[in-house]
């Protein structure tokens, strides 16, 4: 689900092709493509339409009412805090200031080196250990301000590392 | 001899290492040469423990609470591979456990207590024996003894499960479909989570059962795209259940066939309404759809439809193989059985609790939840997740219970526990609820679309002391709106939490002195 990759019109379409077939197969699609591309690029977009038999404006419409679903690249780490209310009564809010400041971007934001993306998530369902945030496929429990530092240390350094 | 470790492997206890401290017991039993086979059980539901790591012995299973990898060189030189109870760490005997020796597990019987994979463990604990009997029944059969459980839907509704099977069954159609609504979106509950993670096989039991009960060939399990760790562990489960011949065209050799498919939702709040979540199942927007008709006679594609939550879904194989009538020993009134509650927030010992209706919200936040973990007083409750209402310390000792929860304007919902110490600020929480129903809203129906734009608004004016009384009338004549003409609960449930906050912390919503 994170950092963008190269894709191609055929590499969107032999996505397409491999789940058109199942019934309700437009969630499934954006899916499949956001896992592979990190976002849904513009262009797939008439390609799922004409796949689908269904107009751009209704995938567009679909693809704009989920806020899972991105149009743009990601960050090379997507990092989502929850806003939710078990992770407020631990302090969630002072923790997505931190974060901010610390990062430098808002949600829905990029860092301007494209490490980092940042989203709101409402529950990960990780509500008895709050406050929770997700990075990546990785769920991280009782956040503090300095385990959210520390987890950003150990990806930059990852990073670092892998160039 | 071989010693066996667990380590859970659920959200909760990943989220706090313990893939990490899997690793780390592993690489130092290599190095001491000691013989070893490390289990990914799922948990105990003791979330404040975890990763709890359990040894066998013969005395029962030792448990090492909140392990940590760099604790794991020092758990080993206190022998603890031997089950040796010295290390600080050490909580003695698992079951033993108050938190757990007092709860009627009936749904989580298995949790925890083995590998969520393996359809041996599962099998060896009672597992699929509802199915074996279901086969042996008419339909009716089956929709009678679910009925005769006086099981009712654990999403919030509380519908009885039983009458919806029944319009289903009797709805004649080629196609229908059993729906698993596991949009968990509440804040504050994760018991569908830990039946997805802990035990999926009695899930895709008890969706087969239905299957059989309504002449459904197909379900979906419509999973939140939130829960990474629920989606692997269905789908592996899944897979070995097709193998083992639980699910496909010819379930046992019974000849009768069930189809079961995971479809991730994207984030959206609303697709846990079941209207909405059709639509979003469908490839569309989300949108919620006007009932009538019910999803039971016009549902998913046009079919009838049970539509199910998880935990509903996953009390069937109990029923099936001890019978209606042993599920609906438990429990107070006309909620029968257990349910499943969720220990969230700013509690000191976090968890899921299983228990009969009936217990007070104060034994379970004190005797379960042990109190806050900040360790200070205790101000507010929101029980039921976003659209809940935040009880107040004169309603603590409201019984759990769908009816008696009604009777003091609050709900039960999904049996989540929000806790709140003094330092929340009430008039923040209410301006929350409104901002979250803007932003989930589906923009269907005009009451939730604009009232929860208006409701930030107006709260936001309020608690700046700009003409507060005339904005507070305002305000109260909003909630009415958004309850009395929304299409669902959204809308229709925001105010819930406003207004409670309105009737019991009146002051933290008005500005500080600002009378105007």
């Amino acid at each position: 689900m994170s950092s963008a990759t190269e894709w191609t019109a055929t590499s969107i379409q032999s996505i397409i092709d491999r789940l058109k077939h199942k019934p309700g197969a437009m969630l499934p699609i954006l899916h499949a493509i956001q896992d592979e591309v990190g976002y849904i690029p513009e262009q797939a977009v008439s390609q799922i339409a004409d796949s689908l038999l269904q107009t751009r404006a209704e995938v567009h419409g679909v693809i704009s009412f989920y806020h899972h679903f991105r149009t743009t690249p990601p960050g090379r780490h997507t990092i989502e805090i929850c806003r939710a209310e078990a992770c407020q009564a631990m302090g969630c809010r002072s923790l997505e200031q931190h974060a901010k400041t610390t990062l430098g971007i808002d949600y829905h934001q990029t860092t301007a080196d494209r490490r980092f993306s940042m989203e709101a998530v409402y529950c990960l369902g990780n509500c008895a250990t709050a406050p929770s945030i997700r990075i990546d496929d990785d769920i991280h429990g009782r956040v503090s301000v300095d385990k959210f530092d520390a987890l950003l240390a150990d990806y930059q350094k990852q990073m670092q590392e892998a160039g | 001899m071989t010693a066996r470790i667990y380590v859970p492997c659920d959200t909760t206890a990943l989220s706090l290492g313990a893939d990490r401290v899997a690793e780390a017991i592993q690489l130092e039993a290599e190095k001491r040469d000691i013989p070893i086979e490390i289990i990914r059980n799922g948990s105990r539901g003791m979330l404040w423990l975890e990763p709890l790591v359990e040894v066998q012995t013969t005395r029962g299973r030792i448990g090492y609470a909140a392990v940590e990898a760099t604790q794991v060189e020092a758990l080993f030189d206190a022998d603890f591979v031997s089950g040796d109870e010295q290390h600080p760490a050490c909580i003695g005997l698992v079951e033993a456990m108050p938190y757990l020796k007092k709860q009627q597990r009936l749904t989580f019987a298995r949790a925890g207590i083995t590998d969520p994979v393996s359809l041996n463990d599962y099998e060896s604990l009672d597992g699929y024996r509802g199915l074996k009997n279901a086969l042996k029944l008419e339909p009716q059969q089956i929709v009678d003894e679910v009925k005769d459980s006086g099981l009712r839907g654990r999403g919030g509704a509380a519908f009885p499960t039983g009458i919806k099977w029944q319009t289903v069954l009797d709805t004649p159609s080629e196609q229908k479909y059993i729906v698993c609504n596991a949009d968990e979106g509440d804040s504050g509950t994760f018991a569908d989570r830990l039946v997805m993670e802990c035990d999926p096989f009695m899930l895709i039991e008890g969706m087969t059962i239905a299957g059989l009960a309504v002449h459904a060939t197909q379900g979906y399990i419509y999973l939140r795209s939130e829960y990474p760790v629920a989606h692997k562990l269905l789908n592996e489960a899944i897979e070995k259940a097709y193998q083992a011949g639980y699910l496909g065209d010819d379930i046992l050799g019974s000849g009768k066939h069930f189809d079961l498919e995971v479809r991730l939702g994207a984030g959206a709040y609303i697709c846990g309404e079941e209207t909405s979540l059709l639509d979003s199942l469908e490839g569309k927007r989300g949108l919620v759809r006007a009932k009538p008709p019910l999803p039971a006679i016009i549902g998913l594609f046009g079919q009838p439809t049970v539509v199910n939550n998880v935990l509903s879904l996953a009390a069937i194989p109990f029923i099936l193989d001890k019978g209606g009538q042993a599920y609906a020993d438990y429990g107070m009134g006309r909620s029968r059985g257990t349910l499943p509650l969720q220990l969230a927030g700013n509690v000191k010992q976090g968890g899921m609790v299983e228990l009969a209706f009936g217990i007070t919200l104060r034994e379970l936040m004190e005797d379960f939840g042990g109190g806050t973990l900040s360790g200070r007083p205790l101000k507010a409750v929101q029980v039921g997740g976003p659209l809940g209402a935040y009880m107040p310390a004169s309603q603590w000792d409201t019984p759990v219970d769908y009816e008696e929860f009604s009777a003091v304007d609050a709900v039960l919902g999904h049996g989540g526990v929000v806790m709140f110490d003094d330092t929340v600020d009430m008039g923040e929480q209410a301006r929350f609820s409104m901002e979250f129903c803007k932003i989930e809203s589906c923009g269907k129906c005009t009451p939730c679309r604009i009232g929860s734009t208006r409701g930030v608004e107006v709260i936001e004016r309020i608690r700046d002391g700009n003409n507060a009384d005339k904005n507070w009338t305002l305000l109260e004549d909003l909630c009415d709106t958004m309850i009395d003409g929304s299409l669902c609960a959204m809308g229709g449930m925001t105010p819930f939490p406003v207004q409670s906050v309105m009737k019991y912390f009146p002051d933290e919503l008005r500005a500080q002195g600002g009378k105007a």
